[in-house]
């Protein structure tokens, strides 16, 4: 049989004025007609890079280098643009990432979907315009003539990757790219998209390779795995086999880190050591943090109903333990966290924190508040100042509360970047120079500068890769084990939620529709809506189960 | 509507503002025109004929009650008589205003269209070191002064190359060299914002997505990136109008128009305060709506203000 897509050692570089560097090397894979392959890797190891070489779209300075990009045989590395653009679309088709930035915020949709058709002169203006609303429908859009009027910020992020999806398949390409096509999305609405994207696969027999970090995905939708580390493929195969006897170190490590995949214990709450002591216990509050009935709605101007964001809700942490509250984009998580660290004023409820109320505080006090519960937000790259040292940055809470000397301060901050488990000669540097799993290390080293009682993790760990997740989780329990925090984890990913928390709330539109310690809610689900959450988690499927019939 | 209320409200007061400023501005500069005009001992006035004469201008009683009388006088539109000339501010600007509103359109039309050429060009031309040329152009022109611009244009296509006519040249043919004067130092700050941005939406993932289904460049620039580019290369057209009314001044100087800037010229070298009062409403008010009316596009250009713009 022939390759409908093979790559043959292929090399890719940048040339930049401080030199070339090399980014792929000797990259050879194969797709077959129909097949989905799965391109597998964390950031930066060349997974996208080598993807957009097959489309010819290589960000400005990137070359290939050697090697081959044959599309049914024919070679296309040594193409220039204007050859490459009788592929693209029509033979090839791409599904992007982010489906918010990826399409033309000043266009309508219909307009966008008919561009492929233009482009290759597929049909006059009519017949155009029947084949986009055709597509529009079949990719599950309702009022297909409604949206091919509306623009963009009118759709949701689901609703987007439709349309881009429509895109890819719109001249029925014989391969469609998918860069991480789900990463952006909530995890029902990743089922959903990914069940499209097969269904419509089966439906034209068009291969997919599915460029993704998380083997999960792969696992669940692939029927090849290639596995990349630093530009170079580590291990390819078939999934079953790739999954069951990876032969290699990094896969290993790869698949101990993707949270679905693994089998972790659940967590169950362990006192800690000060209140393993019966009478201690009896006499200290058992809660870090007790919130009820927080309700807080917004108005979105006249003659619009207000949004309850946040409706009646009540949970509780208890000390040293840590509880999730899990929830789709819009579910009112973020807001029940901005309201239990104070940034929001709930219209009715009250939060009480080792014992005291603190939705009434003002001023000073509210200011002394601060001390007790830190925040850790979801992006590091915009969290922290790119203008101070990691050292400052550790240790501005100290100085805004004014806490010891400077070189007590300085002291402080070496001892806090050691507890995170970075290395001390990072101390001089600044943000720009870290990874994101080291930045993230030194968020939570900031919210920790205070010796608060509560921490308050905002999706802290969405947007890592799994292993620098895995690293991150692993650092937050034995932080928590030997400082006896609290933890309140806001996620909207199941799976690491599993992983971390001892009690989890399930939120939806603002209400919490169920919750309990999280062994019972995973494996016995009450509510139809954890049902459907959990069932979206990508995992592998059962052996026995041929799902790629 | 609520929206066009609210900015015109905004307007007004800004117009407000810069009445009262000029004003005060005005007041206290040493001297006045009436002196400037009336105490040259040629003409052998005494002190209480030019007393009278101050008398009959209103130049005599306290800056509180002239400031009232001019408000009012400008409420109702009449802006008073210029001290230099006798003859009433209205006409004088009646008389100036359409040869330079025929160079202000004219130059700032000229200055666009230049931006857009040099940036589409830079960004679609063949050769990186052609591309890289284009780019650094705006940089040059931007700091080119007007009055010496002007000069080298009319050294180099009248007297050099004999284009375009010094003497005896009719109405077209004398506004062609003004207005390059004009445009060229606008376009090219423009120009620049414009490259930029456009290098910035280029790299947007929607472009990657139009460029992914097959778009050539000039496709994906034309339909995809311009509009999105526009946005703040239209903010800075709005600011650059207030250039047009300074670069008006030099180039109906050094080509020897007439016009609103030969007579703010004129008017500030004879301390003309009612004339000048006027000049600075005009070029507010000038300034004032074309802001407005680069507010009132940006819904136009990007939908996702528009539902903003009616809510704000």
């Amino acid at each position: 049989m022939n390759a409908l897509l093979e790559l043959e050692h292929l090399d890719i570089a940048y040339r930049t004025p401080a030199g070339v560097r090399r980014v792929v090397h000797d990259v050879s894979f194969a797709v077959q007609p129909g097949e989905v392959v799965a391109l597998v890797g964390e950031s930066g190891s060349g997974k996208t890079t080598t993807s957009s070489a097959v489309l010819g779209l290589l960000p400005s300075g990137g070359r290939i280098e050697s090697g081959a990009v044959r599309l049914s045989g024919i070679d296309l590395a040594g193409w220039n643009d204007r050859r490459l653009e009788s592929v693209r679309g029509a033979r090839i088709g791409y599904i992007p990432q982010d489906p918010v930035s990826s399409l033309n915020p000043v266009r309508p949709i219909g307009a966008q979907l008919a561009d492929v058709f233009r482009i290759h002169r597929r049909g006059d203006r009519r017949a155009v315009r029947g084949r986009v609303l055709e597509l529009l429908e079949r990719v599950g859009l309702d009022d297909p003539a409604l949206r091919a009027k509306q623009y963009p910020h009118e759709l949701s992020g689901g609703m987007r990757q439709r349309v881009l999806i429509a895109n890819a398949i719109a001249l029925g390409p014989e391969l469609v790219i998918a860069d991480e096509p789900t990463s952006a999305l909530d995890v029902t609405v990743q089922r959903r998209i990914l069940d499209l994207i097969d269904e419509l696969r089966r439906e034209h027999g068009t291969a997919v390779l599915l460029v993704t970090h998380d083997l999960a995905v792969a696992a669940e939708r692939a029927e090849r795995v290639v596995v990349m580390q630093h530009g170079r493929i580590v291990e390819q195969g078939t999934t079953e086999a790739v999954l069951d006897a990876p032969a290699e170190e990094y896969t290993r490590r790869l698949l101990a880190d993707a949270p679905g995949l693994a089998e972790h214990e659940f967590r169950h709450p362990r006192p800690p050591l000060y209140l393993r002591d019966a009478d201690v216990a009896a006499a200290e509050n058992p809660f870090a943090l007790v919130a009820s009935g927080l309700t807080k709605t917004y108005g979105l101007g006249r003659g619009r109903e207000p949004f309850r964001a946040v409706d009646d809700v009540s949970f509780r942490v208890l000390r040293g333990t840590t509880h999730a509250i899990v929830g789709e984009s819009g579910s009112g998580k973020t807001t029940t966290a901005r309201i239990v660290s104070r940034f929001v004023a709930p219209d009715a409820g009250s939060v009480e924190v080792g014992g005291s109320e603190v939705t009434s505080l003002t001023g000073a006090a509210k200011r002394e508040f601060r001390r007790r519960v830190q925040l850790v937000y979801q992006n590091p790259f915009a969290s922290l100042d790119p203008r101070q040292t990691v050292a400052e940055i550790v240790a501005e809470p100290l100085r805004n509360f004014g806490v010891g000397d400077r070189r007590s301060r300085a002291a402080a901050a070496a001892r806090l970047i050691d507890r995170v488990a970075l290395p001390a000669h990072l101390a001089t540097h600044r943000p720009a120079e870290l990874s994101g799993g080291q930045r993230q290390r030194v968020a939570i080293a900031r919210a920790l500068a205070l010796e608060p009682e509560l921490v308050v993790l905002d999706e802290a760990v969405s947007a890592l890769d799994v292993t620098v997740q895995a690293r991150i989780l692993e650092l937050l329990e034995q932080l928590q084990g030997a400082l006896g925090l609290s933890y309140l984890f806001i996620s909207h990913d199941l799976a690491v939620v599993q992983r971390i928390s001892h009690s989890v709330s399930v939120m939806r539109h603002g209400r919490i529709v169920e919750s309990g310690p999280t062994e019972q809610v995973f494996r016995a689900p009450q509510h139809e809506y954890t049902r459907e959450l959990l069932a979206a988690v990508p995992r592998r499927p059962a052996p026995t189960r041929e799902v790629f019939a | 509507m609520a929206y066009l209320a609210h900015r015109t409200a905004q307007a007004l007061i800004v117009l407000a503002i810069a009445f009262t400023a000029t004003f005060v501005l005005l007041q206290a500069l040493p001297g006045d025109a009436i002196l400037i005009k009336f105490e040259s001992p040629e003409l052998g006035l005494s002190p209480e004929q030019i007393a009278d004469i101050r008398a009959s201008y209103g130049a005599d009683v306290p800056p509180l009650q002239q400031f009232l009388h001019t408000v009012a006088g400008f409420v109702q539109g009449d802006f008073g008589y210029s001290v230099q000339y006798g003859t009433p501010v209205h006409e004088l600007i009646g008389s100036a205003l359409p040869d330079t509103l025929a160079l202000a359109g004219l130059g700032f039309v000229t200055a666009v269209l230049l931006a857009v050429a040099l940036a589409f060009l830079s960004t679609l031309a063949p050769f990186g070191w052609l591309r890289q040329a284009l780019r650094s152009l705006p940089g040059l022109l931007v700091s080119v002064p007007v009055f010496w611009l002007g000069i080298v244009l009319i050294q180099v296509f009248s007297f050099q190359l004999r284009l375009v006519p010094v003497i005896g040249a009719d109405p077209v043919q004398a506004l062609i060299l003004p207005v390059l004067t004009l445009a060229i130092p606008i376009s090219a700050p423009l120009a620049q914002i414009l490259a930029r941005s456009i290098d910035e939406v280029q790299l947007a993932p929607f472009v990657a997505v139009v460029r992914a289904k097959g778009a050539g460049p000039a496709r994906v620039l034309w339909r995809d990136v311009a509009r999105n580019a526009l946005l703040p290369a239209v903010t800075i057209a709005g600011v650059l109008v207030g250039e047009l009314i300074g670069g008006a001044v030099v180039t109906e100087t050094v080509f020897g128009r007439a016009g609103i800037g030969r007579l703010t010229e004129q008017a500030v070298a004879n301390q003309d305060v009612p004339v000048l009062q006027a000049i600075v409403i005009l070029a507010a008010l000038v300034f004032v709506v074309v802001n407005l009316a680069v507010d009132l596009v940006y819904p136009v250009l990007d939908p996702r203000l528009k539902r903003k713009a009616v809510a704000a």
